[in-house]
């Protein structure tokens, strides 16, 4: 193990280990825990230049504020409609696109896998006119499918790349042995590998929750009022009206936290396992 | 039936491939090489009446005129600037999962709570620095007054912004890097590194010689996600400035949004060009990853 145990170290330096955890923790985190703490502070603190004295009482009236006078519920909502949908169907998508590219042998099968791999990789600005164009032209503009058309096929390069390695790494002789049987194609697919993929699933389906309900630029690039907006780009033009309402824009942005936050913390080994892939051989 | 299974074999791929393959062609390939051209000419990005496409065709023009745009030129010399210091992340969050790489009670939440910056969106890490950075009561803002006796706005100081944007970044791309390399010292041979102690290598030796080269697959990934967020940089810049003050703190993807997309204009053909320049930027990477990538391929 690497650094040295530090049960191994002299009594002193476990204390100086144990003080500087959560010190550094502190530290590492004081920019969110001062929003945090903004957050519950009543506006009269804020006029009076309490910023960081004791706040005269724990306003969990500004969480109202925002729900009440702004579309915040709206936003967040939108942001479920649209993020749910992409995770199922990039991840359907990329189940069939990677065994695809894991199983079979072809002509182009690496070529293919490797624009799946770089496509996923180029900046979004260079797709942006065409995307928003199309977008238009079908209709789409504004609209949670539209939006969320998009995010499916984006993210379904990146899965691609997790799927193929995961089912590369099962081990063949399963699927051969099917073959010999006369199983048919679609039956080895869904019978013997769909149900072996369950970790990689979970561990997609978190990542993908995670991206798409942080993506700021596609909705800002194709949406553009409440009726669609998510919650990221909702947060960004509250944040225009709010000028120097520092209470509401913290508890807006713990509000647009929270959610992926909650993912991670309860498919944490999962959220890891996917967001480590191929860190290790 | 050996020719039914043959079939079967050879046309399967391509059903499983079909969904997906389009999806991505028609949202992803496509629309590179349509920005490639759009590249080439001048458009407002509107239709005339019978739904004709109303660009004209200018040629290089586009790029000569980027050649001499004063925005621009701070915009990609932003972006170097950007891709050297976001690179920090990379010995940084070596440095916080060596910190980390240890047994003792309650470490893993320590490890969830240092790795809790990646998983807010960038638009409240925005947020939160902005705060953190406000004039006369920002934390940041009192400490530096605390010490030198004057804060400094870094938002609204040319000199200071982009740094202050990039520090913004750096914060989850650490945690993400951090997290890269817990794995990799997870899985760090124990008999390597006994063998080594025995042999009185230890701290900075250690690490070079014996651990980095494990490493090596972690650094790889830590490297190519660094690179690419460094590049990537919009929300951020959008959030916390909109490329102000006086457009100092642009990036190339954040101008080409302002030209194409912004009160400033639709010049799209113009927005297509400087997109041109930044995926060219990106290509150079991409080819180098992918490359490797191919290398291990074939090499199985």
């Amino acid at each position: 193990m690497f650094p040295r145990p530090i049960e191994q170290s002299a009594p002193a330096v476990q204390w100086i280990y144990k003080i500087a955890l959560p010190v550094a923790l502190v530290l590492w985190l004081l920019p969110l825990l001062g929003v945090a703490a903004t957050s519950v502070r009543p506006a009269s603190d804020l006029a009076q230049g309490n910023y960081f004295g004791i706040p005269s009482y724990l306003a969990f009236e500004n969480y109202a504020d925002v729900f009440r006078n702004t579309p915040m519920a709206r936003y967040i909502l939108n942001s479920f409609i649209v993020t749910i949908p992409t995770v199922i169907g990039a991840v359907a998508l990329s189940l069939m696109t990677g065994f695809a590219l894991a199983v079979y042998r072809f002509k182009g099968n690496l070529i293919l896998f490797f624009m799946f791999v770089a496509g996923n990789f180029v900046p979004f600005q260079i797709l942006m006119v065409p995307v928003r164009d199309l977008t238009l032209s079908l209709g789409m503009y504004n609209s949670y499918h539209g939006l969320a058309l998009f995010h499916i096929a984006f993210q379904t390069g990146f899965c691609t790349l997790f799927m193929r390695n995961f089912i590369k790494a099962l081990p063949n002789e399963l699927i051969e042995a099917a073959r010999v049987e006369g199983v048919a194609e679609w039956r080895i697919f869904w019978f013997i590998v769909l149900p072996l993929m369950r970790p990689a699933i979970a561990a997609l389906s978190v990542l993908v929750f995670t991206f798409i309900w942080n993506d700021f630029f596609w909705a800002t690039v194709l949406t553009s009022s409440p009726d669609a907006q998510p919650i990221t780009a909702g947060l960004s033009s509250l944040n225009g009206q709010w000028v120097a309402a520092w209470h509401l824009v913290s508890a807006g942005s713990i509000l647009a936290a929270l959610p992926p936050v909650l993912m991670f913390f309860l498919m944490q080994k999962h959220f890891i396992a996917g967001l480590t892939l191929g860190a290790v051989k | 039936m050996p020719s039914r299974t043959f079939n079967q074999r050879s046309l399967a791929p391509w059903l499983f491939l079909a969904p997906g393959l389009l999806m991505f062609i028609v949202y992803v390939i496509w629309p590179i090489g349509e920005s490639l051209m759009l590249s080439l000419y001048d458009w407002d990005g509107l239709y005339n009446r019978e739904g004709e496409f109303t660009g004209r065709f200018i040629g290089l023009d586009n790029f000569r005129e980027l050649a001499t745009d004063q925005a621009f030129l701070v915009s990609l010399y932003n972006n170097v600037i950007w891709l050297g210091m976001y690179m920090l992340a990379v010995p940084a969050g070596l440095l916080v999962a060596i910190f980390l790489n240890q047994n003792v009670r309650g470490i893993r939440l320590y490890k969830s709570l240092f790795f809790f910056p990646f998983v807010i969106s960038q638009v409240v890490v925005g947020l939160i620095f902005s705060w953190f950075y406000a004039p006369n009561f920002g934390l940041l803002y009192l400490i530096l007054e605390w010490f030198t006796g004057s804060g400094v706005a870094i938002l609204a100081e040319e000199r200071y912004v982009t740094y202050g944007i990039i520090v913004a970044g750096l914060w989850p791309q650490i945690a993400y890097v951090m997290i890269l390399y817990l794995t990799g010292l997870n899985n760090v041979a124990p008999d390597q590194v006994e063998a080594a102690r025995l042999d009185g290598a230890k701290g900075w030796r250690m690490l070079w010689y014996v651990i980095l080269p494990q490493l090596r697959p972690a650094t790889f990934i830590a490297v190519v996600v660094t690179v690419i967020g460094a590049l990537r940089s919009f929300d951020l810049v959008s959030i916390m400035t909109a490329g102000g003050p006086f457009g100092s703190s642009r990036v190339l993807s954040y101008y080409m949004y302002e030209q194409a997309l912004s009160e400033y204009g639709y010049r799209m053909g113009y927005g297509a060009a400087i997109a041109v320049v930044l995926f060219a930027i990106m290509m150079i990477f991409i080819s180098g990853f992918i490359w490797k990538m191919w290398r291990d391929e074939t090499e199985r």
